[in-house]
Parts: structure tokens; C-alpha cells; sequence
């Protein structure tokens, strides 16, 4: 017991250096948050009455629900695409010698680290009228008159897919190795073909990475307020350019606060789902 | 016995390998276009960013200098740079200041408090960072405090100062106690051992959450927007608004530059302190 209280006193940091950052998240990042709900739950932004009215507003609002629902949407068809891309390569990541993994780290890392401005503009290249996509059509004879790619929602899933994939395979490849080779060593010995194998063992033992990559590329998605606006933006809002638009536009700020309130809420929901499936799926993995 | 099998086993052969082999298949086939969708983009950027043409054809129909030269011309452009330049670089270094700070103090100790700070210092990477903007602007305007680029500043290392805590406190669980045991016994101060033996060992950790801090500080839209005020334009801002007004070319130099220049840090930072491990 004195061993380990001495060494603690050795290589432990008192909790006293992490205050200066707690006061300074108390003061920039709690209290504007409050003050957030606060404006929320003004009708006007000068009246005094306090109530509700702004959240009836939207809830009661045809088009608001609308911006809230096909912003989640388009969310989780991001997640889904790049976690059927994503998977595959963190695993093929896996069974890579040491000098293929270093190249392939780096191919992942770099969209990871390049301005999303100039991801989001290399889409705007692909899918625009003159872009790849409708130039390879025209000239193997498919189609004639280029076709509508950019500003549909189809267009938005692939490029935020793309643009977040880092998110989703960097956590994938830290569970996938985590997983205890002799696991499907023993799958194969018993009979098990690979594709059994994958399902039975190695999806469910890598289920913790699945959540922490589907975390983190949902919550980037459904707030990507370029990619929204740039690939997805003309006809269809989504909650980011919703709120910006409410707040700066218009000035209505008690609305543009509700917004992002019932915003925050809704990804916040998400989110905590998504660590109860993988506190769950740890205990599975575990077991 | 192993001759009385043989037939039997090579059958069983066959079918596995088919198995195998249409397993094998797909999952590489799957993450070659995954290798693909991640290089692709830059590479037609830069392949665009060379045309002759006045609109984003691809492929172009000739290749110049003719946008990059624009850049050199476009004071807006690189005004706005410089802007981004400053604030990332003032960001990188309020957040590696209070970050190690606060990582040295959370990573080791397991009480209740020290967890709920970091989930505290971590929460911003997965709120929508607009809706923090938009609380930030009006904590500003409320306290009577005007929007500057201290204000910016602030906002940027709220968002950014998660990349270097969680770097660190990496850093920190790898170094292995033992060795500041033997500091310590040896009559060795508390911050003599952190100077010594701590920092140099954790070093890389904080330089890869600094990269990472300024990068994301550097390519931030959403806090600027409500946090900048009208004289101070931004990098990211300025390119997102030309490219919503016009589809312009000047950008696909701007991004030719900016991928240079991230592909170079990237590579200082792999051979300074081993990016690529860190980060999986």
C-alpha cells in the first residue's frame, strides 16, 4: 500500500493544473451555453416574458421539422456508407505488412488534415456539369446532356462519406487489432469459413470501434456546415445553415437559440445511444 | 493416414477456397475503392488546379500557371491567410499551454472528478460547434465584451484544445512510471523529473495534438463565422463564400497550396514524432 502511495506521489500531478482550463471552460464554454438556453426561452429579443414559444414554433412548424429530420437522415446514411467503406479498410489495414500499414496510415490521415473547404471544393470538381463523373458518361455514350449531381442529397451522403471516413476507420483499426488472432485461428479449425468467421467473431469483438467510429461520424455529419452547404446547399437547409441564417440574416435570436437547443439535444441523444450500444457491445466483446 | 485422406481433404479444399477467395474478394475490393475515394479528391484538385481553362472542367483541356499567378495578385486571399495564420498560431499556443496542464493532471488519476473533467475538456468534439459559436456570440455581446480576435481566439481553443489533451494524456499513459520512481528516489525534485525525464519523453505526444490543434483552428468555419468581426476575414471563409457566389478557379490554386503545405507538415510530423502510430 505505501508502495503505490509513493508512487503515485512520484508520477501523479495534483487535479489543481487542470483549474485554469476548468475556469476557462466554465466561463467560454458553460455559461455561453447557458446563456444559450436562456435567449432560447425569450418570444422576442427584448421582451421579458419567458416561456416556451419559441420551441412550439418549431415543433409545431411543418418545415422546421423538416430541416431537423432530413439533417439526422442524411446523417445516418453518411455513417452507414463510410462504415461499409471503412470496415473493409481497417481491416485490410490489419492484415498489412509494417511498411504497406505506414503508406496507408497516411493515406487515410491526410484528408483527415486537409482543409474541409478544399475536400468539400474537390466534390464540387467530381460531381459538378462539366465535373468526372459526367464527362466519363458523356463520352462512353450513356448519357447525352450531363447530369444533375451536385446539390442533390445522393451527392451530399457520398461526399461527407468520403470526407469523414478518417473518423470512421481510425477507431476501426484500433479495435480490429485489438482482437486476439487465435479467436478466428480456432473459427477456422472448427469448420468455420471466412465469411462466418467475419460475421460471428470478427464483427461482433470489433462492436466498441463500430460504435466509436459511428460516434464520431455522425455527430461530424449532421454538423459538416460546408459540405452541407457547398454539395448539398440550393434547394435543401439543414440545421447548421438553418441556425446561421436565423441568427445572422434574420437577428432573431431567441429562434436561432431554440434551434440550436433543440439541435444540441438531438445530436446529444445520439450520442449517448451510441455509448450505451458500446458500453454494451465492450461487455459483449468482453465476454 | 494422412494418404487415406487426401482425397477428401482436397475437395474440402476447393470449397473453402472459393469461400475464401470470394470473402477475400469483396473486402479488398471494398477497400480499394475506399484507398481510392481517400486519394482521389486530392489528386484532382491538384490536377485542376494547373488548368488553362476558365471553368472546373475535368479533365481540363490544357494545363498553366495562369490561377496560381492570380493567387499571387488576390490581396483579399491573402489577407485572409495571414488572419488564419495568426489566430491558429495564438490558438496552438493558449490551448498547448492550459491542455498539458490539465492532461498532466487528469491522465493518471482515476478519481471521479479528474474523469468528469476530461469528458468536460472533451465534449466539444462531438457538439455541433455552430450552436457553441452561436452561444459564444452571445455570451460576448451580454458581458458587453466586443467581438475581437481576442474573442476569436477563445472560441477556436474551445473546440481545438481537445486534439491536444487527448494526445497527451496518450503520450503520458505510454511512459512507464518506473522511470520517474527512479528519478524520484534518486533526490530528484518533482519538477526536476518533469523537466528531465517527463517532458522529454512526452514531447512528441504534445507536438502531434499541436499539429492537430492548429490545423483544425487553421481550417475552423463554423466559430469564425459568428466570432470574427467584419475587418478580420478568414481563410476558410473567404474560400467557401467565392465558391458559393461563383464556382471560381482561383480556389482550386488556393487548394493546391494548401495541400502542399499540408502534405509537407505532415510528413515533418511523421518524422518527428510518428504521426501515423499515434493516431490508430
Amino acid at each position: 500500500m505505501t508502495t503505490t502511495g509513493k508512487m503515485e506521489d512520484a508520477i501523479g500531478y495534483p487535479l489543481r493544473l487542470a483549474l485554469p482550463l476548468f475556469a476557462f471552460f466554465l466561463v467560454f464554454f458553460a455559461v455561453p451555453l447557458l446563456i444559450l438556453v436562456w435567449m432560447s426561452l425569450h418570444s422576442a429579443p427584448d421582451s421579458a416574458d419567458v416561456g416556451f414559444s419559441q420551441y412550439v414554433k418549431f415543433l409545431g412548424d411543418e418545415f422546421s421539422m423538416g430541416v431537423l429530420v432530413s439533417t439526422l437522415w442524411v446523417g445516418v446514411e453518411a455513417t452507414l456508407l463510410s462504415l461499409l467503406l471503412g470496415f473493409p479498410l481497417a481491416w485490410a489495414f490489419t492484415k498489412s505488412p509494417g511498411w504497406l500499414r505506414s503508406a496507408l496510415m497516411l493515406v487515410i490521415l491526410m484528408p483527415l488534415l486537409t482543409s474541409v473547404v478544399v475536400r468539400t471544393f474537390a466534390w464540387i470538381v467530381i460531381l459538378g456539369r462539366q465535373g468526372i463523373v459526367n464527362e466519363t458518361l458523356i463520352s462512353l455514350g450513356l448519357i447525352n446532356t450531363p447530369l444533375r449531381l451536385l446539390y442533390t442529397e445522393g451527392g451530399l451522403v457520398v461526399a461527407l462519406a468520403q470526407v469523414l471516413l478518417p473518423l470512421m476507420v481510425l477507431p476501426l483499426i484500433t479495435a480490429l487489432s485489438r482482437i486476439d488472432s487465435n479467436l478466428s485461428d480456432a473459427s477456422f479449425a472448427l469448420g468455420g469459413g471466412h465469411w462466418r468467421t467475419f460475421f460471428k467473431v470478427t464483427v461482433p469483438l470489433s462492436l466498441p470501434g463500430v460504435m466509436a467510429g459511428c460516434l464520431l461520424t455522425y455527430a461530424a455529419a449532421v454538423t459538416a456546415f460546408i459540405t452541407q452547404s457547398l454539395v448539398g446547399g440550393g434547394q435543401k437547409l439543414f440545421m447548421p445553415m438553418y441556425i446561421y441564417q436565423q441568427a445572422t440574416s434574420l437577428l432573431d435570436w431567441p429562434f436561432a437559440a431554440a434551434i440550436s437547443i433543440i439541435f444540441l439535444g438531438a445530436v446529444l441523444t445520439v450520442v449517448w445511444l451510441f455509448n450505451r450500444l458500446g458500453r454494451l457491445s465492450q461487455g459483449f466483446a468482453r465476454a | 493416414m494422412s494418404h487415406m485422406n487426401a482425397p477428401a481433404m482436397s475437395r474440402s479444399n476447393v470449397t473453402l477456397d472459393i469461400e475464401a477467395l470470394s470473402f477475400k474478394a469483396t473486402m479488398l475490393s471494398l477497400a480499394g475503392i475506399s484507398i481510392v475515394l481517400l486519394l482521389a479528391p486530392t489528386v484532382i484538385v491538384l490536377i485542376v488546379s494547373f488548368t488553362s481553362d476558365y471553368s472546373l472542367r475535368f479533365p481540363p483541356t490544357g494545363f498553366s500557371l495562369q490561377w496560381y499567378a492570380a493567387l499571387t495578385e488576390d490581396a483579399a486571399l491573402k489577407l485572409a491567410a495571414w488572419n488564419s495564420f495568426k489566430i491558429a498560431i495564438a490558438t496552438t499556443l493558449v490551448s498547448v499551454v492550459l491542455g498539458v496542464a490539465a492532461a498532466l493532471s487528469i491522465a493518471r488519476s482515476r478519481t471521479l472528478s479528474a474523469q468528469a473533467l476530461d469528458q468536460l475538456f472533451m465534449s466539444p468534439l462531438v457538439l455541433p460547434a455552430l450552436a457553441f459559436a452561436l452561444a459564444a456570440l452571445m455570451f460576448f455581446s451580454v458581458m458587453g465584451f466586443p467581438i475581437s480576435t481576442t474573442s476569436l481566439v477563445i472560441g477556436h481553443t474551445i473546440v481545438c484544445i481537445p486534439y491536444v489533451i487527448r494526445n497527451t494524456v496518450a503520450a503520458l499513459h505510454q511512459l512507464d512510471p518506473a522511470l520517474l520512481e527512479c528519478s524520484a528516489s534518486l533526490g530528484a525534485s518533482r519538477s526536476y523529473t518533469f523537466r528531465r525525464i517527463t517532458l522529454p519523453l512526452i514531447r512528441p505526444g504534445i507536438l502531434a495534438g499541436a499539429f492537430i490543434c492548429f490545423m483544425s483552428s487553421f481550417d475552423n468555419v463554423p466559430v469564425s463565422l459568428f466570432l470574427r468581426d467584419a475587418a478580420t476575414d478568414m481563410l476558410p471563409i473567404r474560400m467557401w463564400q467565392n465558391l458559393e457566389n461563383s464556382l471560381d478557379v482561383t480556389i482550386a490554386a488556393v487548394s493546391g497550396v494548401l495541400i502542399a503545405f499540408t502534405i509537407v507538415l505532415m510528413l515533418l510530423m511523421e518524422r518527428l514524432t510518428g504521426l501515423s502510430k499515434r493516431l490508430a
